[in-house]
């Protein structure tokens, strides 16, 4: 049997109403759960990117990606192992105030996290942590005991060690016309 | 062109008639009227016909895309009227059929208020379109239909389905049109690698035992002549699938038939013996393949397809060859050598034997009074010449048509595939014999399919549209009834069916028709058909619970094809 591991598929798109519909069915029509998505406009303007997280096999993405670019609003798509990307997460994690003075050690985990605070008033104070997956999930066990009132964590976002040359392409169907 | 204020409405038709639209199938409704006010103003230039249900009217438009090469439309209000088109869309999806659907929506300040009638056909159709936008101003629909309409037709055909709100139809704006050149998201025609021809080249002139099975990418890339000189300078023998069929005449010498469940025994069995499988235009279709770990393993494979998501897809390949088969496959024959494999041919010859005495023979030739699905049809061509189109549904009657009608034409064969449509074949019949006026178009389809979109008569009676309608009744849904018998011990769960005098029901829509029971009566009431020229309805009632041989049961290897 062929192990699953975690793929990152980057999908450059042209910005059109309900293309993310049209990814999302590719995905939900193979019975695959998507660990984790993102998207906002890319390098070229007009032109989005996404950014999709999936636990499969490596035969199963090649199939996956090759659906995915065979939509006509799809630039492009790859995918890559986690060592072929650059990747990061990001959490924030709301807290109350009066904790910061109470338990002193809380301030010692942010230190030691190298987390950020993003805002500090009477009730709440926010933190932010960029990082992989484990640091995120580190503060957030350390945190917790503290009474965390809130916790989010975005979709990964990832650039790729290879080059993607989406200009080319484009460049390539200027040339053409 | 000139610029001119038109409304949206109108700059519909216009850009139908700018793609050279001249007939279109429909149904009107309240958010799609202002189209349809057109429709009446422009009914000289450009015909509608009014299907009974939205499931006609989409057929029809794959059958007219089917059987003339053309881009098939279908039109339909919002809501319900949208959703009724949604089993046609999957099934042009399925078999790469160029259709376009444009759909009425809500006006643009309702959408998402749960109007009256609206429905999400955008979320509803997006998995089973090849592209479908909304338009919510009028100045969107010249670009849109032009985009709809290139999608269609290039690269791998298929269905495109366009909603316009009825605002947007009523707005006024400087309608100029331009044909679709490009979209530089997609593309349609991937270049062909010179290295994998080289590749196929050399495969095919060392192989001793090769095999090809196309598929209906033969036909869509009007490859027929293309691959025609292939199969004669290679001599390597021939099966098709199902939507491949007509590609090649049935008799020409390098045909050897049929792959799949109930495919013919040689092809099958051959799967797993040859050495060099050339699949072209074909897409592996489980119902081809059996198990596909079981399949051609000892084969290299060569895969001609101009869709890259399907290399690979469900069998793995030694060369893929992405792009145009009508180009690969001239570039392919150039370069190789001529040649026959009498011996390897003689393995089809030989199993071709065994078949025709274990089935072939009792199915054409019954000992038995009741008539048979196999001369029911043996009897169409002997009256039509193989020069018909022959459409089928679903289901045994399905299989019993592909097998033994007689082909010469391309395009002769029109029937729902991947998806197993029941009801397709008679608006789809309707829709092939409008877009091939000068052929005859004989409809075949089992008294189960027939039911399903039976108010079609309705169409075919108002415009006299002469299709040949042959219902293969056995008061069963055979091909359930038959899984039912082998394998689930004749439990005849919700199969078997008492019908109506379908003959009365033709007749009640002013059709002639006639009921045949016995043999002596099957080839005279088959020549009152065809010889007529007008509508017809044929009732040939059947062995009940004869089935369909070969099979290769659901997920058995190729090689397991059975003969009882």
């Amino acid at each position: 049997m062929e192990k699953k591991k975690n793929f990152t598929i980057s999908v450059y798109t042209e910005n059109n109403v309900g293309l993310l519909h049209r990814l999302s069915a590719i995905f939900l029509k193979r019975h695959i759960n998507i660990e984790s998505f993102s998207t906002s406009e890319s390098e070229i303007k007009d032109v989005f990117r996404f950014i999709i997280v999936v636990k499969m096999t490596k035969s199963g993405v090649e199939k996956v990606v090759k659906q995915i670019e065979k939509q006509v609003e799809v630039i492009k798509a790859f995918y890559h192992t986690d060592s072929e990307t650059i990747f990061q997460e990001s959490a924030l994690y709301k807290m109350k105030s009066s904790s910061l003075f109470e338990e002193r050690h809380i301030q010692n985990v942010i230190k030691d996290s190298n987390a950020r605070i993003v805002t500090v008033n009477p009730e709440f104070f926010v933190i932010e942590k960029t990082g992989f997956r484990d640091d995120t999930e580190k503060l957030y066990k350390d945190l917790k005991s503290y009474g965390l009132l809130q916790f989010t964590r975005s979709g990964r976002i990832a650039v790729s060690k290879e080059k993607m040359g989406i200009s080319e392409i484009l460049n390539t169907f200027k040339n053409q016309k | 062109m000139k610029k001119k204020k038109i409304s949206g409405a109108e700059a519909v038709i216009h850009s139908l008639l700018n793609e050279g639209v001249d007939l279109v199938w429909g149904y009107p409704g309240g958010a799609i009227m202002p189209v349809y006010d057109e429709f009446y103003k422009f009914q000289d230039k450009l015909k509608h016909i009014l299907a009974r249900h939205e499931q006609g009217a989409i057929h029809a438009a794959q059958g007219y895309a089917r059987s003339s090469g053309k881009v098939g439309v279908a039109i339909a209000t919002s809501g319900p009227g949208a959703t009724n088109l949604v089993t046609g869309i999957a099934d042009a999806q399925i078999d790469s059929t160029p259709v376009v659907c444009i759909t009425g929506q809500v006006p643009s300040h309702l959408l998402g208020s749960d109007a009256f009638q609206e429905t999400d056909i955008i979320g509803i159709s997006m998995p089973v379109t090849k592209w479908n936008y909304q338009i919510t101003k009028a100045f969107e629909i010249p670009e849109i239909f032009a985009k709809a309409f290139y999608i269609a037709k290039s690269g791998r055909p298929g269905p495109v389905l366009i909603d316009i709100t009825k605002d947007a139809q009523f707005e006024l704006f400087d309608y100029e049109y331009s044909k679709c050149k490009g979209i530089r998201s997609y593309n349609p025609l991937p270049k062909i690698n010179n290295s994998s021809i080289d590749d196929a080249v050399k495969l095919i002139n060392k192989a001793k035992k090769p095999f090809i099975v196309w598929g209906q990418g033969v036909i869509l890339g009007n490859a027929e002549d293309e691959f025609k000189s292939f199969v004669e300078k290679s001599g390597i023998p021939a099966a098709w699938t199902i939507l491949g069929v007509s590609a090649l005449p049935t008799s020409h010498e390098l045909n050897v038939g049929m792959v799949g469940m109930h495919g013919n025994y040689g092809p099958n069995l051959l799967t797993n013996e040859c050495d060099l499988l050339v699949a072209i235009g074909m897409r592996f279709d489980d119902r081809v393949t059996g198990d596909p770990k079981t399949y051609a393993n000892q084969a290299k494979i060569i895969h001609l397809d101009i869709d890259p998501a399907e290399i690979n897809k469900n069998i793995k390949v030694e060369v893929p060859i992405i792009g145009d088969c009508k180009e690969s496959l001239k570039l392919i024959t150039e370069r190789i050598e001529k040649r026959s494999h009498e011996k390897w041919i003689s393995k089809f010859d030989d199993l071709m034997k065994i078949e025709f005495d274990k089935v072939i023979n009792s199915d054409l030739n019954p000992s038995k009074k009741g008539l048979t699905m196999g001369e029911s049809i043996i009897a169409i061509n002997e009256q039509t010449n193989g020069e018909a189109i022959i459409v089928t549904d679903v289901g045994q009657h399905q299989m019993v048509a592909c097998r033994y009608a007689n082909f010469i034409h391309s395009k002769s064969n029109i029937t729902s595939g991947g998806l197993g449509t029941m009801g397709f074949a008679l608006p789809a019949a309707m829709g092939a014999k409008m877009g091939a006026m000068n052929r005859e178009v004989v409809a075949v389809i089992g008294d189960g399919g027939y039911q399903m979109t039976i108010q079609e008569l309705g169409t075919i009676f108002q415009l006299q549209i002469p299709v040949k309608i042959v219902i293969l009744n056995n008061d069963f849904l055979g091909m359930v009834r038959q899984w039912q018998q082998l394998f689930f011990d004749k439990r005849y769960a919700s199969t078997e069916m008492i019908n109506p005098d379908f003959v009365t029901i033709a007749k009640g829509y002013y059709l002639d028709s006639e009921r045949v029971n016995d043999r002596k009566d099957l080839r005279p009431a088959v020549e009152r058909m065809i010889k007529s020229k007008k509508p017809y309805v044929l009732e040939i009632c059947v062995e009940k619970e004869d089935n369909v041989f070969p099979m290769i049961p659901s997920g058995a290897s190729v090689s397991d094809v059975r003969l009882s």
